[in-house]
């Protein structure tokens, strides 16, 4: 294996688990703050039950999340010292934009865990409002500094020298917005539809659970929300990444030659050698609706584009295809729950509409990973587009493989022993919580 | 403007030094806490682990910003023992979350404790590896064509090196001693903690004298440079004179004031040792040594760090003392669980 490859795929394992811990992070405060509000308002005591229950699990996941972020920040140079020698001054300011939220939530959540007898009821509720939107906004912050890479802005590239550094305009650059967005949404849906597969699963178990009731209710009402608003921000993403990154559209869209009209070019397996997918179904005019708003736009093509700067259309086509899917049924899923909300009570003892929700448990994560390899790999063959390819930003130590074997390894165990973990969780619920054993009558 | 971000850098690294020293040694401690030690460790360390750990981040992130061409050398030519530092603060925040969380005392938990203790002494020894590897001189990032051996492992496998790692734990290991004693209930539990701190206090010093020799050993005359140092002499005298008043505070225990004088004393060995190295980071072979003037970041990124900075203590500082209110020692506290 290449050192660059290894750099790239052990940056890509160290990502991708992070960013399953950073969506919970980032969403299930919120769940938890949500439920405690409940119990407040209703004194109900199931909602404080939930609320401690999701909280351990918070807790568990929140420590290896903060763990594998403090990696990342070490492995930016570890992996890609030429990219953080010149975009560390750049972009160093959403990172410690970012640091601040993040303390914040870190301390917020020693004060919600931990703080339950010690502290007034609303005070303690408001701790877990506070590790919410820290989350977020420390979720929102070191996206920038991933739009940045997108849309380089804020200095002047010279002699492989970045002059002229405007920190401020480099944090606002313009794919910010769009992405932040898709991504704070991602996060929510992902964490809530897996949340609400796990409860609905139990229910199954166990109709009529009044505890396992709450939980589906009020995480699918987070992910029915979510889900239904994501494609717009798809949408609106796309549209973006047709204006400044028309290369990784072509790649993500397989569209090889530049058209006018563009076909939408759903599914099917890209083919580098005739420059065409085969086995896609074509929407006639479709694409340049969707990146232009006009049925009848020209949408630039991948043979625009030197061989060498390129992204890998296979893997960026079906990324991408499995992220839309995916994203297109939980938008279905949630708008079914929107449609018959009126009536859930009576769909949360529908054996039915409960296995669909357990089915789609796994892809808002599944989705999560999929809109990252679209966003990382259709930006290659540059790690600051336009400004730097990734190969001259790679470390010069070699054998990274060996820091990619070692650190997939621990993640791998850490992932296998989470999953027992929760399951164990789950098996003693009714142990530690009363309501966790009522059913409604 | 320079200067308040190297002392912001400064303050984030005695933080994480004397906080983050005290979460590592509790797990070097623990071993020799007997068997009420791993609940009194938890119940300490639980509620406050992670905001520990975030001044790391944020002296890596001004690092990164401020100072890139600092982060970037030692990213390549410290690789390995960082990435070992790495491993070791996700496996043991993991596994001492696992085993506050994970049910039951069944047979797992003996191995989240094994592997809790195990890495929080590798950690703090590699990260003393990777200072010592910092200010030893043998770092070269312009001879490409030397063995992978010289580049990347010799800066750092070395006597001096090892000696700081060893210097690390060990002042780790009696950070955590003097912060336990403030959350023990009983005197027989107190007594325990005091003769620990007296052991690790002796056993640092002893380390921190061979960090000298070692020094000397491996062609670095930091004997020479301490004794050239006013600043170093008098935080040495400092930190020599908490000594008494340590003692007298075991047997009088005012947990505040024993706290303040560890911090202090940890402050003063940071001070001393900075006083000798400023404004070097980066001790390298060539001569040509990386300082905190000639890596500086442009004028516009260091004012928006400060903002971004300053406002963040803003909101930082205080939640740190509410956390450390809440939770303060002695505190009865139920767990969230029974």
């Amino acid at each position: 294996m290449d050192d660059l490859l290894a750099a790239r795929l052990q940056m890509a394992t160290s990502l991708g688990f992070h960013i399953v811990f950073a969506c919970i992070g980032m969403t299930m405060p919120i769940l938890m703050a949500f439920s405690e509000w409940r119990w407040l308002r209703t004194n109900e005591p199931v909602y404080m039950d939930l609320a401690k229950a999701w909280s351990k699990g918070v807790a568990l996941f929140f420590a290896v999340g903060a763990v594998s972020g403090t990696v990342l920040s070490f492995e930016l140079g570890l992996l890609f010292p030429g990219f953080m020698r010149h975009a560390g001054p750049i972009i160093g300011m959403p990172f410690s934009w970012e640091g601040t939220a993040f303390f914040v939530e870190a301390i917020a959540l020693g004060i919600f865990l931990y703080g339950w007898n010690r502290l007034n009821r609303w005070v303690h509720w408001l701790s877990g409002v506070v590790v919410g939107i820290s989350g977020v906004l420390s979720g929102i912050f070191v996206v920038s500094a991933n739009s940045w890479m997108n849309s380089p802005r804020g200095f002047t590239w010279q002699n492989g020298e970045a002059t002229n550094i405007d920190p401020v305009a480099a944090m606002f650059n313009e794919a910010w917005f769009s992405q932040a967005l898709h991504m704070t949404l991602a996060a929510f849906v992902a964490t809530a539809f897996a949340v609400a597969g796990v409860h609905a699963f139990l229910l199954l178990k166990n109709p009529k659970n009044i505890f396992h009731r709450k939980a589906v209710k009020i995480a699918l009402s987070f992910g029915a929300i979510t889900a239904f608003l994501q494609p717009l921000s798809g949408d609106y993403a796309a549209k973006d990444v047709a204006d400044r990154q028309p290369a990784k559209l072509a790649a993500l869209e397989g569209l090889y030659k530049t058209s006018k009209p563009a076909d939408l070019i759903i599914g099917g397996i890209p083919n580098d050698q005739e420059e065409r997918v085969d086995y896609a179904i074509h929407i006639p005019g479709a694409l340049s609706f969707l990146a232009h708003g006009d049925f009848d736009a020209e949408v630039i093509g991948l043979d625009q584009f030197p061989k060498d700067e390129r992204p890998p259309v296979l893997i960026t086509h079906v990324a991408f295809q499995i992220m839309v899917g995916i994203g297109m049924l939980l938008a279905l899923g949630g708008l079914l729950f929107l449609l018959f909300s009126w009536r859930w009570q009576h769909l949360l003892s529908n054996k039915w509409w409960l296995w669909f929700i357990v089915l789609l448990t796994p892809l808002g994560f599944i989705a999560v990973e999929a809109g990252w390899t679209v966003t990382e790999v259709g930006r290659q063959p540059w790690i600051i587009y336009g400004v730097m390819r990734t190969k001259d930003a790679v470390s010069t130590m070699p054998g990274l493989q060996y820091s990619f074997y070692l650190i997939s390894t621990v993640y791998l165990l850490l992932t296998g022993l989470l999953v027992w973990m929760m399951r164990r969780q789950i098996e003693t619920l009714e142990e530690f919580y009363p309501s966790s054993r009522t059913s409604k009558p | 403007m320079l200067q308040i971000i190297i002392l912001i850098l400064g303050v984030a690294f005695v933080l994480y030094t004397i906080l983050g020293g005290a979460d590592f040694g509790a797990g070097i401690v623990e071993t020799f806490a007997g068997r009420k030690g791993e609940k009194i460790i938890s119940k300490a360390l639980a509620p406050v682990w992670e905001a520990n750990h975030v001044w790391l981040i944020l002296a890596i992130v001004i690092l990164f910003t401020a100072f890139p061409l600092v982060y970037s050398t030692i990213s390549v030519v410290l690789h390995i023992p960082l990435m070992i530092v790495l491993i070791g603060i996700v496996l043991r925040g993991s596994f001492f979350t696992f085993r506050h969380y994970d049910i039951g005392h069944s047979g797992t938990h003996k191995y989240y404790t094994a592997v809790f203790k195990v890495s929080s002494f590798i950690t703090p020894v590699f990260l003393g590896v990777t200072l010592g590897a910092m200010i030893l001189g043998r770092v070269d990032l312009s001879d490409t064509s030397e063995s992978f051996y010289e580049q990347f492992v010799a800066p750092w496998f070395n006597w001096f090196c090892f000696a700081m790692g060893l210097f690390s734990a060990l002042l780790f290991g009696y950070i955590a001693s003097i912060f336990l004693i403030g959350e023990t209930l009983t005197p027989i539990e107190r007594f325990r903690y005091v003769r620990l701190s007296r052991v690790f206090m002796l056993l640092t010093f002893v380390a921190s004298a061979l960090v000298f020799v070692a020094a000397e050993w491996d062609g670095l005359h930091l004997f020479n440079d301490f004794f050239n140092s006013t600043a170093s002499i008098v935080a040495f005298a400092i930190v020599l004179l908490l000594v008494p008043a340590i003692f007298y505070l075991f047997n009088h225990p005012n947990i505040l004031f024993l706290r303040l004088a560890i911090g202090l004393q940890v402050a003063m060995v940071i001070v001393g040792w900075f006083a000798i190295q400023y404004p070097v980071l980066v001790v390298e072979k060539s001569g040509e040594h990386l300082t905190f003037y000639n890596t500086q970041a442009p004028p516009a990124t260091q004012y928006q760090l400060l903002i971004a900075l300053f406002v963040g203590l803003l909101f930082v500082i205080p939640a740190f003392f509410f956390l450390f209110r809440v939770f303060k020692p002695g505190d009865d506290q139920k767990p969230v669980n029974p």
